[in-house]
């Protein structure tokens, strides 16, 4: 049963935790983390949850929180988002290498300087090689059926990875839109308990969790964190199966929108996908084959299901709504192109950073680069391969 | 996506523009539709100059951009026609409702050059003689229902007497005041 509501992003995960009812959460409750917090607060004076709400003293300590509460056999979340997650930062790569299934709720907002508190993925792009599983969302139904498959993804026996689901700030988190809830019943069972074979105080096999590890042990450990991420792809797909049956609503590690017979593609994460959606829709009502694919998983990278989706297309336009500074593109660039190395006949790539800091863009915006895409297609010349649109001052595209 | 109506809202921060714009994609929910309401955040004052959308349309809308081509603006604060462009892109087909007690033709000189539908409102004093205190949201509320037309007027009357009901339980005075300015509102809106 699904019941038709109208909540804003973060609204909907609130919610979502509600029906979850999570043993713990630990969180800072105010500016830079979210109006998440706040509302689940609510839900727990009220006694809709029986959640101990941890109101901490610093998002470092959110985690920590988390992580010692995961530790103990609990299941816990956070929700946060920018500086917040700065903060968290070693914390993250603990939490992760400890193999504690910690579910963060993050709106993504620029890691500032100067200050600017919008969109952008710069704070979650950053903790990329933290070692949690990140997934994205485009619109407030996708951050709440992320949320819900979250912990059926990271608590899996093959995986025991913490997991962040990331959406779009103010864009998503901010904006009220329609949005189709499930059954608070239904919810419980699909996420089920949380029963961890260890824990610390498990009476007949009592844990430390987190101690020193020496070099003769590290890299083994280190290699099955890694193997866990791999492991991941397949748990994603399956726990996105089963909540399908249950929702009707389908996802896996990327939406390929339009791309059977497209000519030119967009690859690109988030609420922008949306947008773009709609020129794929007007351009292909003018009979041109365009497509894009809209990443949802990022950790683990689908890097061999991407080749093979991308592997038909003359031209790839790669948007990175996060700037890393590498000198040579954004981080979503560097993996797909990356992916489509193994392919022998690939498609020209170029790369477009975009929305930094909440910069707008907008349907005409990427009619513009599905041009260019036709034009590398057709004269077989890339051009600059590095790009920043709607750049303002002169000689500020190159 | 042709048939997604579009309003755009300037206000100042403080008067209610960005609730206004909740409230109204709340109605339009209510009557089926699918609705987009999300105000731009930038540094948030008392005072400053404030914007808000909504994307009202039968079909879910995916586009997530801010609105440059509006059908409809709606102005909370009558001193932001000097400080802000508020007709740019606005379309010539559509209108743009202003809280004045002037007339839409006193008004008009100051719209750069908008040839499309100019509506006033005096939300000043319908807040004032149904609630007491200057809240203009509520009877800019209504205006922008009855001009855009997105939900039918009595539904819009059913539909916030309900939400009052709900929200007010223990203040019926609250519910009466804000009832009063809506039906008001819904009367007086002035074309040009």
């Amino acid at each position: 049963m699904t019941i038709r509501n109208r909540l804003s992003g973060n609204e909907a995960i609130a919610y979502a935790m509600k029906q979850i009812n999570p043993d713990v959460m630990g969180a800072f409750p105010i500016t830079p983390s979210t109006e998440i917090p706040q509302y689940f607060s609510t839900y727990v004076a009220n006694g809709e949850v029986d959640t101990e709400f941890v109101a901490v003293e610093s998002e470092h300590s959110a985690m920590t929180t988390c992580m010692a509460a995961q530790a103990a056999g609990g299941r816990a979340v956070t929700a946060t988002s920018s500086a917040g997650m700065a903060l968290m930062w070693e914390m993250l790569y603990v939490a992760a290498s400890s193999r504690l299934p910690v579910t963060m709720a993050l709106v993504n907002r620029a890691l500032t300087g100067p200050i600017n508190i919008n969109c952008d993925h710069s704070d979650s792009m950053g903790a990329r090689d933290s070692g949690w599983i990140q997934l994205y969302s485009e619109t407030n139904q996708e951050a709440y059926d992320n949320f819900i498959q979250a912990m059926p993804i990271g608590e899996s026996d093959e995986v025991r990875l913490p997991v962040m689901v990331c959406q779009d700030g103010f864009i998503t988190s901010h904006a009220v839109e329609n949005i189709e809830l499930l059954d608070d019943g239904d919810v419980k069972r699909f996420v089920g308990e949380y029963a961890p074979e260890n824990y610390l105080l498990k009476k007949e096999n009592p844990l430390a969790i987190g101690p020193y590890d020496i070099s003769n042990y590290y890299m083994e450990h280190k290699k099955q964190q890694a193997e866990a991420m791999k492991n991941a792809k397949a748990v994603i797909l399956s726990v996105a199966k089963q909540f399908e049956e249950l929702s009707g609503r389908s996802y896996g590690l990327f939406e390929a929108y339009e791309m059977e017979d497209a000519e030119v593609a967009l690859v690109l994460i988030g609420s922008s996908a949306g947008t773009a959606k709609e020129t794929v829709r007007r351009m292909r009502g003018e009979g041109k084959k365009v497509g894009l694919v809209k990443i949802r998983v990022f950790r683990p990278f689908p890097m061999e299901e991407l080749a093979e989706t991308l592997s038909k297309v003359s031209a790839v336009a790669v948007m990175d709504k996060a700037e890393s500074f590498s000198a040579c593109g954004g981080p979503l660039f560097a993996e797909v192109r990356s992916a489509l190395y193994d392919l022998e006949r690939r498609p020209k790539a170029i790369n477009y950073v975009y929305g930094l800091g909440g910069r707008d863009i907008c349907v005409e915006d990427f009619a513009m680069i599905y041009g260019q895409l036709f034009e590398i297609a057709k004269t077989g010349e890339t051009g600059p391969v590095y790009r920043h649109i709607g750049q303002r001052e002169l000689g500020g595209d190159r | 996506m042709k048939d997604v109506v579009e309003i755009r809202w300037h206000g100042r921060g403080g008067q209610g523009a960005k609730t206004a714009c909740l409230l109204l994609a709340e109605v339009a929910f209510n009557s089926g539709m699918y609705v987009q309401g999300f105000p731009e955040y930038g540094p948030e004052r008392m005072g400053a100059p404030i914007t808000a959308y909504n994307r009202i349309s039968r079909e879910r809308c995916s586009v997530h951009s801010n609105i440059y081509s509006p059908n409809f603006v709606v102005v909370v604060d009558e001193t932001l026609l000097k400080a802000v462009d508020v007709t740019n892109g606005l379309k010539e087909d559509g209108a743009i409702i202003i809280n004045s007690e002037k007339t839409p033709e006193e008004l008009r000189p100051l719209l750069r050059g908008y040839q499309g539908k100019v509506y006033t409102i005096d939300a000043r004093k319908i807040s004032e003689e149904a609630m007491g205190r200057y809240f203009p949201n509520t009877p800019m509320l209504a205006a922008a229902v009855k001009v855009s037309n997105v939900v039918d007027s009595d539904h819009f009357i059913r539909d916030m007497e309900a939400s009052f009901r709900h929200k007010f339980a223990s203040k019926p005075h609250v519910i009466d005041g804000n009832m009063r300015a809506i039906r008001q509102s819904l009367e007086e809106v002035c074309a040009g």
